[in-house]
């Protein structure tokens, strides 16, 4: 590691950083209530007060998770790593970035008000006809905007870190975030196109009609990246910090940077496997991206293989014998480590999962079923989220000058194993209820007492019950919050930075080389979309008016 | 770049196994047939109800295809259109199902048809019904407050007895 490197990040910045994470907890108290009202509507025994609709809670819950967590909880992260690793950011660096957190967070008010007044109930991807008042989308254009503004801050801060460190490796966590911010870019060129071209024009009333498979399209070509953006912070953590965290060295400097060139290639240019079951795309290209999908599984298991060398050279380090008796000598009792792992065992079923999910004819077993909705809770909502509560719990006190108690780390422990065992209720009764044909995004209902969707009850009851020991979960990790915010005691806690093995080799050059980078991720962009786009353009029927239908 | 012996191993075990997946994923769509829906058929939504065969919606026996059977399908928020249909156990029927509004789903319960309704695209499949009973379809796609209330039915039956 460079000499420059601080041990802690800047006050000024550490204010920056906490902002993001006031409101990314806040939308996860908000969104986590509003998953408990939903488990408890499609139990059937339960019915929402007067004039509160179960898709504008659904709406709430998407959005305020999927959109306002993670976005702010990832910028937020992403500020600090850099911060740490490549310096204090300049006085315009950290004006740039206020000014897109300020933007992003008007974006999220204009959004989260017409959602709360039902003029936006058109849950989280807000699929056109469909049409939402245009605040609505006016606020989702502000949340993309200002994201831009902080990845242009971060991406400023790495351009100086390479001024003055000529001809030398960047540091690896700074490089991670300048992949995953470049990622962003990108996919977000596709919602904004969809948004400022398309849909906000048409909400306005200045456009009477938009090509519907065109916006949809538009919005997968973000929506499939918009996973990867949530998996890779978190994978900044597996590879960086949690070495450090167990005292151990990173596998790997060059198998790092390599594996997060291959999210930034192949995140994008696959989107089309959410698209397997529509109309208007021909089979050849929906098969073409799926081979592509296919690619991304590479770095994950890269990722994988690291990971685990990682613990088994600490734990034979410490003293493990035989096979499996370096595993036992991990630090257990550690929820910085512990939380983590735990998402990263989610991960096993959860990508295979996906793998399913993205094999062209086979995604009509499961497609649009709530088997997607289990996948994506065992994906983002356990791997993603433990990894960001692990983050959290090191990094909250490290800015607020204060320290993870032994009391706060065993909470920590409690929690991630509560979340573990309410998820796999809940998200293994979504599997199974999916096989069987139950559908995602659907309100209670026995569809006339229909034999087959009678079986699919039981299941929901256990989706209750394990989404109500989430929501447990839920306020476990509230209290640590306050708690590391306000209250805990004050002192050092370290913002672990793992060091890389000594018997590394030299990283590649052409790894930090983004104009091939980015020249070969435009090229697949061009072969997975040039083709399928130009037919529905070409080919496509008239546009559709807006439709109001809550 | 280094890459340590048994990282190899795993690697080429790991994108070994994912071509393996995507040959039988690519002979079973491109070999036998089954592809995902995928029309490219386009309509005027707006005038779904006039236009042929969507202005008789229901089972129709055709000849000379490879198909026994036409299933016509128009969607509308909250209802399709036939509400209900019996089906002969064994034949060979062809789906061709559009939307008059937004977006729909068509999932059948317990088989493998499902695909995407949009507004403007004819979606169609082709599926053999082989077993008797009573098949529950879902929209499985949000469309509105009635969502979860729209649904079909499929009476597979056996029309000798």
């Amino acid at each position: 590691m460079n000499n420059s490197t601080l041990l802690r990040v800047d006050k000024r910045d550490a204010r920056l950083v906490m902002a993001h994470m006031y409101v990314a907890f806040a939308a996860l108290a908000i969104g986590g209530l509003m998953g408990l009202l939903q488990v408890f509507v499609r139990s059937g025994r339960f019915e929402l007060p007067a004039n509160i609709g179960y898709y504008q809670v659904l709406t709430v819950h998407g959005v305020m998770l999927g959109l306002v967590f993670t976005t702010f909880f990832i910028l937020g992260f992403q500020a600090a790593a850099v911060s740490r690793t490549s310096g204090t950011f300049t006085a315009k660096q950290r004006l740039t970035s206020w000014i897109g957190f300020w933007i992003m967070l008007l974006g999220t008010v204009m959004s989260a008000t017409m959602i709360l007044l039902n003029e936006a109930t058109v849950l989280y991807t807000f699929y056109a006809p469909l049409q939402a008042h245009w605040i609505f989308y006016l606020g989702l254009t502000f949340i993309v905007v200002g994201s831009w503004f902080v990845i242009f801050a971060h991406m400023a801060k790495y351009a100086q870190w390479r001024k003055e460190n000529k001809g030398e490796s960047s540091p690896l966590l700074t490089y991670m975030v300048v992949a995953n911010s470049l990622m962003w870019f990108v996919a977000t060129l596709g919602v904004a196109a969809e948004v400022l071209l398309q849909l906000l024009p048409w909400s306005l009333g200045f456009i009477e009609r938009v090509d519907v498979a065109i916006t949809r399209t538009l919005f997968w070509y973000f929506g499939h990246a918009l996973v990867y953006f949530w998996l890779l912070p978190a994978y900044m953590a597996w590879y960086v910090v949690i070495p450090k965290v167990i005292g151990g060295k990173i596998f790997s400097d060059s198998l790092a940077r390599l594996s997060f060139i291959l999210f930034l290639l192949f995140s994008i240019p696959v989107g089309i496997h959410h698209q397997l079951t529509e109309p208007g795309i021909t089979e050849f290209w929906k098969f073409v991206q799926v081979v592509l999908t296919f690619m991304v599984i590479i770095p994950s298991l890269m990722t994988a293989f690291s990971m685990f060398a990682t613990f088994e050279l600490r734990g034979r380090e410490l003293g493990g014998k035989g096979l499996f008796g370096w595993f036992h000598k991990l630090p257990w009792g550690d929820a910085r480590f512990t939380v983590p792992f735990i998402g990263m065992a989610a991960f096993i079923p959860a990508g295979a999962g996906g793998i399913i999910n993205a094999s062209h004819q086979m995604n009509q077993v499961i497609h649009n079923t709530i088997w997607v909705t289990g996948h994506f809770h065992l994906t983002v909502a356990t791997t993603v989220l433990l990894t960001f509560f692990g983050i959290a719990y090191w990094l909250i006190p490290h800015l607020t000058g204060r320290v993870l108690t032994p009391q706060m780390n065993k909470l920590a422990i409690i929690q991630a194993f509560t979340w573990a065992f309410g998820m796999t209720i809940m998200s293994g009764a979504m599997h199974w209820a999916g096989l069987l044909g139950a559908p995602r995004r659907s309100s209670y209902s026995t569809y006339g007492d229909a034999a087959q969707a009678m079986e699919w009850i039981p299941y929901q009851i256990a989706q209750a019950v394990g989404g109500t020991i989430l929501f447990l979960g839920i306020i476990f990790v509230l209290i640590i919050f306050v708690n590391l915010c306000w209250f805990a005691p004050k002192g050092d806690e370290e913002f672990p930075i793992g060091e890389v093995d000594k018997d590394a080799e030299q990283t590649p050059k052409i790894l930090e080389n983004w104009k091939v980078w980015i020249t070969v991720l435009v090229a697949l962009i061009l072969v997975a979309y040039a083709v399928p786009i130009m037919d529905i353009i070409n080919g496509g029927p008239l546009g559709s008016k807006g439709f109001k239908l809550w | 770049m280094h890459l340590h012996r048994y990282e190899k191993w795993w690697i080429t075990f790991g994108i070994g196994s994912l071509v393996l997946f995507l040959i039988i994923v690519g002979i079973g769509a491109f070999h036998q047939g089954h592809q995902p829906p995928s029309s490219v058929k386009t309509i005027n939504y707006e005038q779904v109800d006039k236009v042929t065969p969507f202005n008789e919606p229901g089972l129709t026996k055709v000849s000379g295809k490879d198909w026994d059977y036409e299933l016509v399908v128009v969607a509308s928020a909250f209802m399709y259109m036939p509400a209900e249909v019996e089906i002969p156990v064994g034949s060979t029927v062809k789906i061709i199902a559009t939307t008059k509004d937004v977006v729909h789903g068509y999932g059948v319960t317990g088989t493998n048809i499902n695909m995407m309704l949009e507004p403007g695209y004819i979606s169609e499949y082709v599926t053999t019904m082989d077993k008797i009973g009573e098949y529950l379809v879902v929209c499985n796609e949000y469309c509105g407050t009635g969502h979860h209330t729209m649904k079909m039915m499929y009476k597979v039956v056996d029309v000798n007895e």
